[in-house]
Protein backbone atom coordinates (compact mmCIF):
# COMPACT_ATOMS: atom_id res chain seq x y z
CA UNK A 1 0.00 0.00 0.00
CA UNK A 2 1.42 3.62 -0.84
CA UNK A 3 0.48 6.84 0.51
CA UNK A 4 -2.37 9.08 -0.68
CA UNK A 5 -5.07 7.18 1.18
CA UNK A 6 -8.23 9.21 0.64
CA UNK A 7 -11.48 8.70 2.67
CA UNK A 8 -14.69 9.49 1.33
CA UNK A 9 -17.65 10.15 3.56
CA UNK A 10 -21.31 12.12 3.39
CA UNK A 11 -21.92 15.31 5.13
CA UNK A 12 -24.60 13.69 7.10
CA UNK A 13 -22.73 10.98 8.54
CA UNK A 14 -19.39 12.61 9.36
CA UNK A 15 -22.61 14.28 11.47
CA UNK A 16 -23.75 11.70 12.90
CA UNK A 17 -20.34 10.56 14.08
CA UNK A 18 -19.70 13.60 15.95
CA UNK A 19 -23.09 13.52 17.20
CA UNK A 20 -22.25 10.18 19.27
CA UNK A 21 -18.84 11.34 20.67
CA UNK A 22 -21.08 14.12 21.95
CA UNK A 23 -23.94 11.59 23.19
CA UNK A 24 -20.78 9.16 24.75
CA UNK A 25 -19.08 12.37 26.38
CA UNK A 26 -17.22 12.05 28.60
CA UNK A 27 -16.94 8.41 27.82
CA UNK A 28 -15.54 7.53 24.42
CA UNK A 29 -17.77 6.31 21.69
CA UNK A 30 -17.38 3.87 18.74
CA UNK A 31 -18.66 2.32 15.88
CA UNK A 32 -18.02 0.95 12.67
CA UNK A 33 -17.50 2.83 8.87
CA UNK A 34 -19.23 0.28 6.51
CA UNK A 35 -18.72 1.00 3.01
CA UNK A 36 -16.71 0.14 -0.04
CA UNK A 37 -13.03 -0.52 -0.76
CA UNK A 38 -11.67 -0.06 -4.63
CA UNK A 39 -9.77 -2.82 -3.81
CA UNK A 40 -12.42 -5.38 -3.45
CA UNK A 41 -15.49 -3.59 -4.69
CA UNK A 42 -16.17 -3.28 -8.53
CA UNK A 43 -18.79 -1.23 -7.59
CA UNK A 44 -16.71 1.36 -5.83
CA UNK A 45 -16.71 4.49 -7.81
CA UNK A 46 -13.28 5.15 -9.53
CA UNK A 47 -12.37 8.42 -8.48
CA UNK A 48 -11.58 7.13 -4.77
CA UNK A 49 -10.55 4.41 -3.18
CA UNK A 50 -12.73 4.03 -0.08
CA UNK A 51 -16.30 5.25 0.55
CA UNK A 52 -18.19 5.15 4.20
CA UNK A 53 -21.93 4.82 3.17
CA UNK A 54 -23.35 3.71 6.47
CA UNK A 55 -22.17 3.71 10.07
CA UNK A 56 -22.68 0.87 12.67
CA UNK A 57 -22.77 2.40 16.10
CA UNK A 58 -21.82 -0.03 18.64
CA UNK A 59 -20.83 -0.01 22.56
CA UNK A 60 -18.04 1.06 24.72
CA UNK A 61 -17.24 -2.60 26.27
CA UNK A 62 -14.74 -0.88 28.51
CA UNK A 63 -16.98 0.33 31.23
CA UNK A 64 -13.53 0.28 33.59
CA UNK A 65 -12.23 3.02 31.70
CA UNK A 66 -14.72 4.52 29.29
CA UNK A 67 -12.85 7.91 29.60
CA UNK A 68 -9.87 6.85 27.41
CA UNK A 69 -10.24 3.19 25.62
CA UNK A 70 -12.87 1.52 23.93
CA UNK A 71 -13.21 -1.65 23.06
CA UNK A 72 -15.54 -3.63 20.11
CA UNK A 73 -15.27 -7.78 21.01
CA UNK A 74 -14.61 -10.45 18.04
CA UNK A 75 -18.79 -10.93 18.48
CA UNK A 76 -19.37 -6.99 18.08
CA UNK A 77 -17.32 -7.29 14.46
CA UNK A 78 -19.13 -10.06 13.37
CA UNK A 79 -22.16 -8.26 13.94
CA UNK A 80 -20.75 -5.43 12.44
CA UNK A 81 -19.55 -7.82 9.48
CA UNK A 82 -22.97 -9.05 8.86
CA UNK A 83 -24.75 -5.47 9.07
CA UNK A 84 -21.90 -4.88 6.04
CA UNK A 85 -22.93 -7.78 3.91
CA UNK A 86 -26.83 -7.20 4.42
CA UNK A 87 -25.96 -3.71 2.76
CA UNK A 88 -23.60 -5.04 0.47
CA UNK A 89 -20.94 -3.44 2.10
CA UNK A 90 -17.52 -4.35 4.27
CA UNK A 91 -16.22 -3.02 7.39
CA UNK A 92 -13.68 -0.77 6.15
CA UNK A 93 -13.22 0.85 9.44
CA UNK A 94 -13.57 1.94 12.86
CA UNK A 95 -14.58 5.49 14.43
CA UNK A 96 -14.11 6.11 17.97
CA UNK A 97 -14.21 9.69 20.41
CA UNK A 98 -11.20 11.20 21.98
CA UNK A 99 -13.45 13.47 24.89
CA UNK A 100 -10.78 16.57 25.89
CA UNK A 101 -8.18 15.37 23.77
CA UNK A 102 -7.02 16.10 19.95
CA UNK A 103 -7.86 13.79 17.04
CA UNK A 104 -4.76 11.91 17.06
CA UNK A 105 -3.79 8.46 17.31
CA UNK A 106 -2.86 7.54 20.75
CA UNK A 107 0.47 4.85 21.63
CA UNK A 108 -2.13 2.39 22.42
CA UNK A 109 -4.24 3.09 19.50
CA UNK A 110 -1.51 1.75 17.98
CA UNK A 111 -0.54 -1.08 19.61
CA UNK A 112 -4.04 -2.37 18.78
CA UNK A 113 -4.67 -1.49 15.81
CA UNK A 114 -4.82 -3.57 12.70
CA UNK A 115 -3.81 -2.81 9.28
CA UNK A 116 -6.06 -1.99 6.21
CA UNK A 117 -8.48 -0.71 8.21
CA UNK A 118 -9.77 3.50 8.27
CA UNK A 119 -9.54 5.08 11.65
CA UNK A 120 -11.82 8.00 12.22
CA UNK A 121 -10.86 9.76 15.62
CA UNK A 122 -13.04 12.48 16.44
CA UNK A 123 -11.65 14.82 18.97
CA UNK A 124 -15.37 16.13 21.70
CA UNK A 125 -13.98 19.11 23.51
CA UNK A 126 -16.08 19.84 26.46
CA UNK A 127 -19.12 17.81 25.38
CA UNK A 128 -18.46 19.30 21.58
CA UNK A 129 -17.26 17.27 18.66
CA UNK A 130 -14.29 19.38 16.86
CA UNK A 131 -11.80 18.08 14.58
CA UNK A 132 -11.68 14.72 12.97
CA UNK A 133 -9.05 12.58 11.18
CA UNK A 134 -8.85 9.33 9.86
CA UNK A 135 -5.33 7.01 10.06
CA UNK A 136 -4.28 3.74 8.44
CA UNK A 137 -1.78 2.02 10.09
CA UNK A 138 1.55 0.94 8.55
CA UNK A 139 2.26 -1.92 7.19
CA UNK A 140 5.46 -2.22 9.49
CA UNK A 141 2.73 -1.55 12.26
CA UNK A 142 4.98 1.26 13.70
CA UNK A 143 3.27 4.18 12.85
CA UNK A 144 0.05 5.84 11.30
CA UNK A 145 -0.34 7.46 7.75
CA UNK A 146 -2.82 10.27 7.83
CA UNK A 147 -5.68 9.71 5.40
CA UNK A 148 -7.34 12.79 4.02
CA UNK A 149 -11.17 12.77 4.66
CA UNK A 150 -13.28 14.34 1.93
CA UNK A 151 -16.12 15.37 3.13
CA UNK A 152 -19.71 15.46 0.09
CA UNK A 153 -22.91 16.73 1.02
CA UNK A 154 -24.16 13.11 -0.47
CA UNK A 155 -22.01 10.08 -1.28
CA UNK A 156 -21.36 9.21 -4.50
CA UNK A 157 -23.05 5.54 -4.65
CA UNK B 1 -7.08 -32.72 7.53
CA UNK B 2 -7.79 -30.43 4.79
CA UNK B 3 -9.32 -27.30 6.92
CA UNK B 4 -10.79 -24.10 5.49
CA UNK B 5 -9.18 -20.53 7.34
CA UNK B 6 -11.56 -17.48 6.94
CA UNK B 7 -9.19 -14.42 5.99
CA UNK B 8 -10.39 -11.35 8.03
CA UNK B 9 -11.27 -8.69 5.50
CA UNK B 10 -8.28 -6.27 6.72
CA UNK B 11 -5.63 -8.89 5.75
CA UNK B 12 -6.68 -9.96 2.72
CA UNK B 13 -4.58 -7.37 1.02
CA UNK B 14 -1.46 -9.38 2.48
CA UNK B 15 -3.85 -12.83 0.94
CA UNK B 16 -3.66 -11.69 -1.99
CA UNK B 17 -7.24 -10.25 -1.48
CA UNK B 18 -8.54 -14.14 -0.90
CA UNK B 19 -11.05 -14.20 1.85
CA UNK B 20 -10.29 -17.86 2.60
CA UNK B 21 -7.70 -20.36 2.09
CA UNK B 22 -7.22 -24.12 2.58
CA UNK B 23 -4.64 -25.81 4.12
CA UNK B 24 -4.02 -29.50 5.83
CA UNK B 25 -3.54 -29.36 9.07
CA UNK B 26 -3.73 -31.49 12.63
CA UNK B 27 -4.51 -28.72 14.58
CA UNK B 28 -5.50 -24.71 14.83
CA UNK B 29 -1.89 -23.71 15.13
CA UNK B 30 -1.05 -26.01 12.30
CA UNK B 31 -3.83 -24.47 9.93
CA UNK B 32 -2.81 -20.56 10.77
CA UNK B 33 1.17 -22.08 10.25
CA UNK B 34 -0.07 -23.61 7.48
CA UNK B 35 -2.07 -20.14 5.96
CA UNK B 36 0.92 -17.56 6.69
CA UNK B 37 3.52 -20.34 4.93
CA UNK B 38 1.39 -19.72 2.23
CA UNK B 39 0.81 -15.75 2.42
CA UNK B 40 4.15 -14.49 4.47
CA UNK B 41 3.46 -11.33 5.33
CA UNK B 42 0.01 -12.40 7.68
CA UNK B 43 2.90 -13.34 9.78
CA UNK B 44 3.67 -10.30 11.52
CA UNK B 45 -0.29 -9.27 12.10
CA UNK B 46 -1.24 -12.64 13.09
CA UNK B 47 1.85 -13.49 15.89
CA UNK B 48 4.17 -11.36 17.92
CA UNK B 49 7.80 -10.96 17.26
CA UNK B 50 7.86 -14.32 19.75
CA UNK B 51 5.35 -16.08 18.03
CA UNK B 52 2.68 -15.69 20.09
CA UNK B 53 -0.86 -14.94 18.67
CA UNK B 54 -1.51 -11.23 19.21
CA UNK B 55 -4.19 -10.48 22.12
CA UNK B 56 -6.81 -8.96 19.37
CA UNK B 57 -6.41 -11.88 17.17
CA UNK B 58 -9.31 -14.28 18.20
CA UNK B 59 -9.53 -17.80 17.08
CA UNK B 60 -12.96 -19.92 16.08
CA UNK B 61 -13.08 -23.30 15.25
CA UNK B 62 -16.74 -23.47 13.58
CA UNK B 63 -18.24 -21.24 15.72
CA UNK B 64 -16.34 -21.61 19.04
CA UNK B 65 -13.61 -19.78 20.39
CA UNK B 66 -10.27 -21.47 20.99
CA UNK B 67 -9.67 -19.85 24.13
CA UNK B 68 -12.09 -21.67 25.56
CA UNK B 69 -11.15 -25.27 23.79
CA UNK B 70 -7.10 -26.18 23.70
CA UNK B 71 -5.93 -22.92 21.81
CA UNK B 72 -3.96 -22.94 19.25
CA UNK B 73 -3.43 -27.46 20.11
CA UNK B 74 -6.97 -27.56 19.46
CA UNK B 75 -7.40 -30.89 16.71
CA UNK B 76 -9.20 -30.12 13.68
CA UNK B 77 -10.63 -32.97 11.42
CA UNK B 78 -11.54 -32.79 7.78
CA UNK B 79 -14.33 -29.74 6.58
CA UNK B 80 -13.52 -27.46 9.50
CA UNK B 81 -13.62 -23.65 9.35
CA UNK B 82 -11.00 -21.68 11.29
CA UNK B 83 -12.26 -18.26 11.40
CA UNK B 84 -9.65 -15.39 12.65
CA UNK B 85 -11.61 -12.45 13.57
CA UNK B 86 -9.93 -9.31 14.96
CA UNK B 87 -11.21 -7.38 18.06
CA UNK B 88 -10.47 -3.54 17.79
CA UNK B 89 -9.83 -1.04 20.44
CA UNK B 90 -7.72 2.26 21.27
CA UNK B 91 -8.39 5.43 23.03
CA UNK B 92 -7.13 8.64 23.55
CA UNK B 93 -3.49 9.23 25.19
CA UNK B 94 -5.37 10.41 28.43
CA UNK B 95 -3.95 8.70 31.38
CA UNK B 96 -6.02 7.35 33.91
CA UNK B 97 -4.67 9.80 36.77
CA UNK B 98 -5.93 13.18 35.06
CA UNK B 99 -9.21 11.67 34.66
CA UNK B 100 -11.55 11.93 37.86
CA UNK B 101 -15.03 10.96 37.59
CA UNK B 102 -17.49 12.86 38.86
Amino acid sequence: MSDGFHLNISHDLAERIGRHGAEAFPHECCGALLGRDSAFDEAASADFRREVLELFPLVNRRDDSPRNRFAVTAEDVMEAEKAARQHGLHVVGWYHSHPDHPARPSQFDREHAWPWYSYIIVSVMSGEPAEMTSWRLNDDRQDYTPEGIEIRNRAAV
Amino acid sequence: MAVKVIIPTPLRVYAAKKDSAEVSARTVGEALGGLTAQFAELRKHLFTDDGKLRSFVNVYLNDEDIRYMAKEATPVKDGDVVSIVPSIAGGSAASNNEIVEG
